[in-house]
């Protein structure tokens, strides 16, 4: 598959889901099995996103300066600091540990 | 993130409105400049993935949910192009939500069909968020729009400079930015952490992706932890009882 099919099939796939919330009846949509199923989805994929991203290098798990980076944002999270101001927090920390030859 | 605006009802009502909508539009664009500002390190990982500039604008222009979008890449960076179908899968799974704020956004767009297909494109959380937090029709209706158009063009030429200073710099593990996205799904998680429910299917699927890396071929991991949801969607497992949640 090549890159091209890969972000035109996403993007339309995307738009899609969009467009179908304005279509279909409210009442299928509001009934609880659907709405938390739909919720626990977004939950679900965001964290196995966060363990992937972390932790995964050439299909295995690894441990660097990505680690102290999203520790760093959890706590600056829970702090009710500003979106923005965590990830520019965190890209500098692994950053910086990267020009120091700390962590890889 | 949204300033309420806490209308007493006194004063002239005209007053009262001017008001709200310009709280509305305040509200509006300091989510949509601090979100833009965002769009660039996306730009400079989409090209960091293997994307060239015009694809990741095209997903900006097109796709146009950040999340989506991240998760488009991220899947893209660690499997090429044969993780192509587990990377359209999850950026559609994560897409699933958006289908919820249209169809709480429909009354709030109202008019014409044709004026909801036009809104569609602009329907993310932001907007929805900004939207919702709106304490009248008038408010919700300008902080849809004004949020909703004003993250497009901000995340669109965001984005495009950001994937021409990838472009520029080439590595960009070197400035952070790997860290920056794993830091930046953390944040679109977080809010949505706070009842037993979505904490245990958090857990549970961050198990099950960290088991699967090694296993299987990348992306998979991903949807396969989608499943964790389903299952406790549909068996209410841990559910609240139907006792309304507070909002805060």
């Amino acid at each position: 598959m090549t890159v091209w099919q890969t972000v035109l099939l996403g993007s339309v796939a995307v738009l899609a889901l969009k467009v179908v919330g304005y279509l279909v009846p409210p009442a299928l949509m509001e009934r609880p099995t659907p709405a938390r199923v739909a919720n626990l989805t977004t939950v679900a994929l965001l964290a196995a996103l966060v363990v992937t991203q972390t932790f995964e290098r050439g299909g295995d798990l690894v441990l660097d300066a990505r680690v102290p980076a999203v520790v760093l944002a959890g706590i600056l999270f829970a702090f009710r600091v500003p979106f923005i101001v965590v990830i520019v927090a965190a890209a500098l920390v692994a950053a910086g540990l990267r020009l120091l030859g700390w962590m890889s | 993130m949204a300033p309420r605006s806490s209308n007493s009802g006194r004063g002239p009502r005209v007053e009262s409105e001017v008001a709200e909508s310009s709280a509305a539009i305040r509200a509006s664009v300091s989510v949509a400049l601090a979100v833009s500002a965002y769009g660039v390190s996306f730009g400079a990982l989409a090209v960091a993935s293997g994307l060239d500039v015009w694809q990741a604008c095209v997903l900006s222009l097109l796709m146009f949910s950040g999340g989506s979008q991240f998760a488009l890449i991220g899947v893209l960076a660690s499997g090429g192009g044969a993780a192509g179908p587990a990377a359209i899968a999850s950026a559609a799974l994560l897409g699933l939500r958006n289908t919820l704020y249209s169809v709480r956004m429909g009354p709030i767009v109202g008019g014409p069909w044709w004026r909801r297909m036009l809104a569609a494109p602009f329907t993310i959380d932001e907007s929805a968020a900004v939207a919702t937090a709106q304490p009248t029709l008038r408010g919700q209706r300008l902080g849809f729009w004004v949020t909703g158009v004003g993250i497009y063009v901000g995340w669109n030429l965001t984005t495009l400079a950001g994937a021409l200073l990838g472009d520029l710099v080439g590595d960009v593990r070197q400035y952070g930015l790997d860290a920056a996205a794993a830091a930046a799904f953390l944040g679109l998680l977080w809010p949505r952490l706070r009842t037993l429910q979505p904490v245990t299917v958090a857990i549970a699927a961050a198990v099950v992706a960290a088991v699967l890396v090694p296993a299987v071929p990348p992306g998979i991991p991903v949807l396969a932890a989608a499943a964790v949801a389903v299952v406790v969607g549909i068996t209410n497992a841990l559910g609240a009882k139907p006792v309304r949640e507070v909002e805060p």
